[in-house]
């Protein structure tokens, strides 16, 4: 999961540095994540995972770093698997 | 209710139509030379109207946006520039009371703002950076206990009239562009050398000249949040209801006019239906439109405020969103329908019906950041965000 997030944020995340250098838990917004850029990193995660971000995720907290976004994956793959 | 009754009434609707009667007197002369509305802004703090969003522990009164607005709405029927100076400064203070708590600094100078009615002007625009309040060029430089901060600033509405400018920069000088901080500095702190003038069609008492800034302060004065935060949490929200409430002012005041115009048609031609009447009814009914639109979006506001993660949510971004971009398209057609009505009445100055200094002003809304950016942003938003159906929310 980190890498697919790792490659889909070098593909559209649209940041002056290399992905591989940026710690899980660096917050994607300082180091230039745009809220265009962010959407398209979103779109991309559905696809990849075959999932839809409930509205009560799609805020700036979900897609803050790394760490956030496995999280949010999670949770939204464990609410799946549950239903 | 007549100057006479109202003279002893502390509400605050009753404070604001006493500092709307000082203002509608100036307007005319605020909006010809392009001068600050002074005696307005006096007038509100003569009636301590700039203090009342500070919570009342800091000597503020607690007021909601929704009071807020109401203000607004009410000194925009007189004088637009001078609403819009009272909404520009309400919206910094928003991001003082929403964010400043966690910091003394900020505490203490939310309590001098009370008690002095102190006028806080805003520069988050750059040169360079084409308009977008996210972005910064400039950074604050951090040296031990001070900060020093210097940037053109193509736009700080009645800057050299203001007593404190909350200052956008990137946080450091290796910061990416979006990782901004905001500073408040004192006068006195800062110098600013005017570069650009505002010479404008309309809002012209706003006095929205650039300016080279160059300060230095504590470095306690900066906010303690990220910008992103208070740009999202607070000054969003705020900038678009409470510039709504100015708008709504000026479309309800052009609507009275058409109204007044028409009772005059009618009165001197008993039995005969003067012909704006039926111009008149639309023109009520899209204000109506707009009025259900700012309550809306304040009550989604005082619902979402409640929970920060919504506030930073897609989801009322694009309610936030929408309601500026309703507000400041049917202001122009309602004031266009009441310019109708009034015939040359309205087309031409100095008359009681006309609109000309109310359609000026109102253009400026579909501007102020560009109608064009913000259905950008929605419409990336809504290739994810669900739109809302509900009715009730």
């Amino acid at each position: 999961m980190n890498e697919t997030i790792r490659e889909l944020l070098g593909k559209v995340g649209g940041l002056p540095g290399p992905v591989a250098e940026l710690e899980d838990d660096a917050d994607l917004y300082a180091v230039g994540l745009s809220s265009f850029a962010s959407v398209q990193l979103m779109l991309g995660l559905e696809e990849a995972f075959d999932i839809e971000f409930p509205d009560n995720l799609l805020n700036r907290k979900s897609f803050s770093s790394i760490a956030a976004i496995e999280q949010t994956l999670t949770h939204i793959l464990k609410s799946k698997e549950a239903a | 209710m007549s100057l006479a009754a109202l003279a002893t009434d502390l509400s605050m609707s009753a404070r604001a139509h006493r500092v709307a009667a000082v203002a509608a007197e100036f307007a005319e002369t605020v909006d010809r030379d392009a001068r600050f509305p002074e005696e307005a802004v006096n007038a509100m703090k003569a009636e301590r109207l700039l203090g009342i969003q500070i919570p009342a522990r800091l000597g503020g009164e607690d007021a909601t946006t929704l009071e807020l607005a109401e203000v607004c709405a009410i000194l925009g029927q007189s004088c637009a520039a001078a609403a819009m100076v009272f909404a520009m400064h309400q919206i910094k203070v928003s991001s003082l009371v929403e964010h400043g708590e966690e910091s003394a600094w900020h505490i203490d100078f939310m309590r001098e703002l009370a008690a002095r009615q102190l006028l806080v002007a805003s520069a988050t625009t750059e040169g360079g950076i084409g308009g977008n309040l996210r972005n910064s060029i400039c950074a604050i430089e951090i040296d031990g206990d001070t900060c020093r901060l210097s940037k053109d600033a193509t736009v700080i509405s009645y800057g050299t009239h203001a007593d404190a400018i909350m200052i956008t920069s990137r946080a450091h000088d290796k910061a990416a562009p979006g990782d901004q901080v905001m500073t408040v500095f004192r006068r006195g702190q800062y110098t600013l050398e005017k570069t650009v003038t505002w010479d404008t069609l309309g809002m012209r008492g706003t006095c929205s000249d650039g300016f080279l800034f160059k300060g230095e302060a504590p470095a306690v004065q900066i906010f303690p949040k990220p910008f992103a935060e208070i740009a999202a949490q607070s000054m969003l929200a705020n900038s678009h209801l409470l510039w709504s409430g100015v708008w709504f002012g000026i479309a309800a005041d052009a609507v009275s006019r058409a109204q007044a115009f028409v009772r005059a048609a009618a009165r001197k031609t008993p039995g005969a239906q003067p012909p704006g009447t039926l111009r008149l009814a639309e023109a009520s009914s899209l204000l109506q439109m707009l009025k259900s639109n700012i309550l809306c979006g304040l009550k989604t506001y005082q619902q979402a405020k409640a929970d920060p993660d919504h506030l930073s949510s897609m989801a009322f971004s694009i309610a936030m969103n929408n309601i500026k971009l309703a507000s400041s398209e049917t202001i122009l057609t309602i004031i266009n329908q009441a310019m109708i009505v009034c015939g040359i009445m309205g087309y031409k100055n100095g008359t009681p019906y006309s609109l000309g200094r109310h359609l000026r002003d109102a253009h400026s809304a579909q501007l102020m950041i560009s109608n064009d950016r913000i259905l950008g942003n929605t419409s990336t938003m809504l290739l994810i965000q669900k739109p809302d159906t509900s009715l009730l929310g």
